[in-house]
């Protein structure tokens, strides 16, 4: 299955939309699965970076039998230094960003944990590309 | 516990979810940082906060919370009832702080998840 989701940049009232249709398609796919809060959460925290940081984004999300894979690629600014933005408590989030709750440095290494495998790239000025993949076991 | 009772223990009001109020909780969670809310791996939780946005609602969600207690006399406004109305959340604001709802709630039962 192959679903396709856009992401508003800066709309913190839309914020959580993608993930919580694809909460929806898992309970249906899979019933109560553990996978499914894991996967989630991940998505939910990838939207609220390109919600704080980008200028837009798209969620690409496949499953199949085995695995769920989801890229989420956002055009913004970039990341300069990928492991300095993986490491807990280091953020660059604005005030306003930190008022919704969000933006203590936590959200890409909490997506990591949430992952089986977790690929990130960058390019300043260009974007950033990440790639969750949970397998279902 | 039921929901119920932490109602009438912290002497909260039920904003919505009145019907879903026989549901239990186990453990309780503090935290107006969602970021923290997220990186949670328990079942029955409920939230304390006094963060009153939609971000709160939608990070409920996300973690498999059923049951939000909004603190410090916050108000929940109507797109947050909207929203948990349609993903099952119970929302119930509380005039005490932070602090003293989490206080009550250890005390008569409720577990921390660390």
């Amino acid at each position: 299955m192959h679903f396709e989701f856009e992401i508003e940049a800066g709309d913190f009232s839309k914020l959580g939309f993608a993930s919580s249709q694809l909460k929806t398609i898992l309970k249906q796919l899979l019933g109560d699965h553990k996978v499914i809060r894991r996967v989630v959460v991940a998505l939910y925290e990838s939207e609220v970076n390109v919600v704080a940081h980008a200028y837009s984004g798209k969620v690409i999300i496949d499953i199949n039998t085995e695995k769920i894979e989801i890229e989420i690629d956002d055009k913004g600014p970039g990341i300069e230094d990928i492991q300095l933005a993986m490491e807990e408590g280091y953020s660059t989030a604005s005030e306003k960003v930190r008022e919704m709750g969000f933006g203590a440095g936590m959200g890409l290494a909490n997506i990591k944990n949430n992952s089986d495998e977790f690929y990130i790239s960058s390019e300043v000025g260009v974007g950033t590309n990440l790639k969750i993949i949970a397998y279902l076991k | 516990m039921k929901i119920k009772d932490v109602v009438s223990i912290i002497n909260g009001r039920v904003i919505c979810g009145e019907d879903m109020t026989h549901l239990e909780v186990q453990k309780g969670f503090a935290s107006d940082l969602m970021s923290d809310v997220l990186t949670l791996n328990s079942d029955d939780v409920l939230l304390i906060t006094g963060l009153a946005n939609l971000q709160a609602i939608r990070t409920a969600e996300m973690s498999d919370i059923s049951c939000i207690v909004f603190a410090r006399n916050k108000k929940v406004r109507k797109e947050m009832i909207d929203l948990a109305k349609e993903i099952n959340i119970i929302l119930i604001e509380c005039s005490d702080s932070v602090f003293k709802t989490a206080g009550k709630l250890y005390k008569a039962g409720i577990e921390p998840i660390f």
